[in-house]
């Protein structure tokens, strides 16, 4: 028999004991020594060897049948960004592969580690236009952090030891492997798998400069105003406690990008809140303000700098961060301490002065206190009939302790989601930051589930968004996936309509999108649910939900033309903020 | 300012590294005047020679965009004068006017071309030089009936380089992934 054990081969392959292997069986043994569990795909013709092979390694490997490739793509982006791990996606050739480029690119801008693995034609077919044939290499180049056709099954084992080890270190990133079918039947002499630690091209830790660390540690024990900005490099680098002991010694005020929401828990002393477009009113205003502004594993994306010729100008830089690239990419950097954080935090740690900046802390509150007088109080405590998003998320904090996974999808839900809710540990923030994916929300949650079953995920969804990846309701149906759909349903496009509103004088052009019935569909797929558009209803609605054994889609309806503030109009100054 | 640049780059020798290192600058809507390539003083070590015209920071920002792809191992830019490089340039031109015309056998030796092929209805001249030099020639050969021209893509030497040998026992001396990012 061909087929053997394969429980066994990777664990026994020796260089005197070679077993025979397929190429997809020598991609499945990859998995299984890279410590995969969860794989989201959907199978098709030229991918059909490997779905062969996961036939026998089911019992290992839990596949998830998506309903979209995209919808796999964001599901294991969901997965990684919640477990920690690198997600696991298998396509077809043509359509399937071409159906993971959103998720790519969104993995690409958001950092996140992914091995997706595709199907390609007969090695002796590529070229020729055969059915389902794409060139997925040159598609995907510019999104993958790295891609690779395989063509001869030899090459599997050592080339997905490397895509592992590019996925998941330095900046991770999402990698993409092309393998012919004829390379998925090859028979190969297996000889183990070994994982790949060191590419000579490759090189994902930049040398930590103590000199720099040094220079930034005087300039940060100089500093009167001192203010720290971070975001998801906290998190990838799994540097939080390292990160919180910083700026607790320093006694720094710190202020997050949507992807490093929840790195520091929100009850923090010294956490001010969010940045850039629609992000808190102190932070906005004070980046102008500040001495010395130290960005922390973030990449000062437009969203968040506004206007670049008017940020921070009167601000020395210390910017942290693994990429050399992303140093004086945008704003150009007084010193540059380049290195994973993990490991240069402590080192900065250790030199700062302990110091309190009571004064320049308290200048933060009375902002937010103005924040809250014209702007927030109304939001979270609305007396109109109509219902508003942020009381919702006022609610749905409260009924799960500020400690469920948050997953949103992209639009006015996610601003107002992002500002409102409550976190008490990382990885909690799930959303499509750099590449703004409407219809990311429901497959991601789904993956973030899997990546963290034993907590609650709650996915906040737009009536538009919801409507890009719904068909994974039936990924959510057939794996019994125990996720609680939240849309906020106001009957537009709300933060296309709101620009409209604003800078296109009320002109809505095409933005009144007509939904279905959101809790028939669900219903559809036997997922419970329940619309509501009083407020009386909320709290229990948001309690029935939560309390739901399994999947539930609960639908609210908020006020339609509700306005996302404060916003920093674009091509303005992060110190033009608008409250109103 | 937007000025000449001479970016060299060290890779491995991989299918679709070309692409990954041309889309960089296709992404800018940055023109590639020329572009090299060619295996370098290192064995298995492939060298791009890529010239550009742009700013100075937006070369630099490109440069470390480069260098972050996974195969590529090292990559620098610099201006002209830091740099000794040619080009070479091919001409064919009909035989029978090169016989009957002394003056342009002159023109060719002083330009510094030599004749590659002489066949009985054409000749096919190579010169070697910068870009002033070969374009002058096709100058001079296009009134005496220049058929057909073809200028190779820039290859250049950094003048102050002490060779990849030297940054790859560097590279080597560190710890797996380990990298001293240069403060340009």
């Amino acid at each position: 028999m061909s087929t053997i054990s394969s429980t066994t081969a990777a664990a026994t392959a020796t260089a005197t004991e070679i077993h025979t292997l397929s190429g997809s069986q020598a991609v499945l043994e990859a998995f299984l020594a890279e410590g995969v569990d969860t794989i989201f795909g959907y199978p098709g013709g030229a991918i059909m060897p490997i779905y062969d092979a996961l036939y026998d390694y089911n019992d290992r490997l839990n596949h998830i049948l998506v309903r979209h490739e995209q919808g796999g793509i964001h599901a294991a982006q969901g997965y990684a960004r919640t477990s920690g791990k690198t997600g696991v996606v298998f396509a077809t050739s043509g359509p399937g592969a071409t159906n993971l480029v959103t998720g790519l690119a969104d993995a690409m801008i958001d950092s996140t580690p992914l091995v997706c693995i595709t199907g390609q034609v007969f090695a002796h077919l590529l070229g020729t236009d055969a059915f389902q044939e794409t060139d997925v290499i040159n598609i995907t180049t510019p999104i993958t952090k790295w891609n690779y056709q395989i063509t001869d099954a030899n090459e599997i084992p050592a080339v997905l030891a490397k895509a592992f080890y590019i996925a998941g270190s330095g900046r991770p990133g999402p990698v993409l492997i092309d393998i012919a079918k004829s390379a998925q039947l090859q028979k190969i002499e297996y000889k183990g798998y070994q994982k790949c630690d060191n590419i000579r091209s490759y090189r994902p830790k930049p040398v930590i400069r103590k000199e720099f660390i040094a220079e930034a540690a005087a300039l940060i024990n100089q500093a009167k105003k001192p203010f720290v900005i971070f975001g998801q490099g906290v998190i990838l680098g799994r540097a939080e406690a390292e990160f919180k002991a910083f700026i607790e010694k320093g006694g720094l005020p710190a202020a997050w990008t949507i992807m490093g929401l929840s790195a520091l828990p929100s009850d923090h002393y010294l956490n001010v809140g969010m940045l850039g477009m629609h992000g808190n009113y102190g932070p906005n205003v004070l980046t102008n303000e500040c001495d010395v502004l130290i960005a922390i594993g973030m990449r000062f994306d437009d969203r968040v700098t506004g206007r670049l010729d008017k940020y921070a100008k009167q601000a020395k830089v210390i910017h942290l961060d693994i990429d050399p690239a992303e140093i004086d990419k945008n704003v150009q950097t007084t010193i540059p301490v380049w290195g994973d954080c993990k490991d240069s935090l402590p080192l900065l740690t250790a030199l700062i002065e302990k110091k309190e900046h009571k004064e320049w802390l308290q200048k933060f509150r009375q902002f937010e206190q103005d924040e809250i007088d014209q702007c927030v109080y109304n939001e979270l405590n609305p007396t109109c009939e109509e219902m508003t998003m942020g009381e919702v998320i006022k609610t749905l904090n409260e009924l799960t302790g500020n400690d469920a996974i948050i997953v949103t999808d992209v639009g006015q839900h996610q601003m107002v989601a992002c500002r409102y809710a409550r976190f008490k540990q990382s990885k909690s923030n799930i959303t499509s930051g750099g590449l703004g994916t409407m219809g990311f929300g429901l497959p991601a949650a789904i993956g973030a589930k899997f990546g963290a079953p034993e907590r609650t995920v709650v996915t906040i969804i737009g009536d538009g968004g919801f409507q890009m990846t719904l068909q994974e309701l039936g990924t959510i149906m057939q794996s019994k996936v125990n996720v609680k759909i939240l849309i906020l349903n106001n009957q537009f496009l709300g933060m296309v309509r709101q620009w409209q509103e604003l800078f296109h004088d009320h002109r809505y052009s095409f933005v009144n999108i007509e939904s279905p019935d959101f809790v028939q569909v669900a219903k559809g797929y036997g997922i419970a649910g329940r619309s509501i558009k009083q407020r009386t209803d909320l709290q229990t609605a948001l309690k029935e939900m939560i309390d739901h054994d399994g999947a539930y889609l609960l639908e609210v309806f908020v006020g339609k033309e509700n306005n996302v503030f404060p916003m920093v109009p674009q091509g303005c100054s992060v110190a033009e903020i608008r409250l109103k | 300012m937007k000025q000449e640049f001479t970016i060299t780059i060290y890779t491995e020798n991989q299918i679709g590294l070309l692409n990954r290192i041309a889309i960089m600058f296709s992404r800018r809507k940055i023109n590639i005047e020329s572009l090299n390539t060619s295996p370098s003083e290192v064995e298995g070590i492939h060298r791009f020679t890529i010239v550009i015209n742009e700013d100075e920071d937006a070369v630099r920002k490109i440069v470390k965009q480069i260098e972050k792809q996974v195969g590529v191992i090292k990559a620098y830019f610099n201006k002209p004068d830091e740099i000794v490089w040619q080009e070479l340039a091919l001409y064919k031109v009909a035989t029978d006017v090169i016989a009957e015309k002394v003056v342009v056998e002159r023109l060719l030796r002083q330009y510094g071309a030599r004749a590659v092929v002489i066949r009985k209805d054409y000749t096919v001249f190579e010169a070697t030089g910068q870009r002033e030099e070969t374009d002058r020639l096709i100058e001079v050969l296009g009134e005496y009936g220049l058929i057909e021209f073809v200028r190779s893509a820039r290859v250049a030497i950094i003048k102050n380089s002490k060779g990849f040998h030297e940054k790859l026992k560097e590279f080597e001396s560190l710890q797996p992934g380990e990298y001293t990012v240069d403060s340009i």
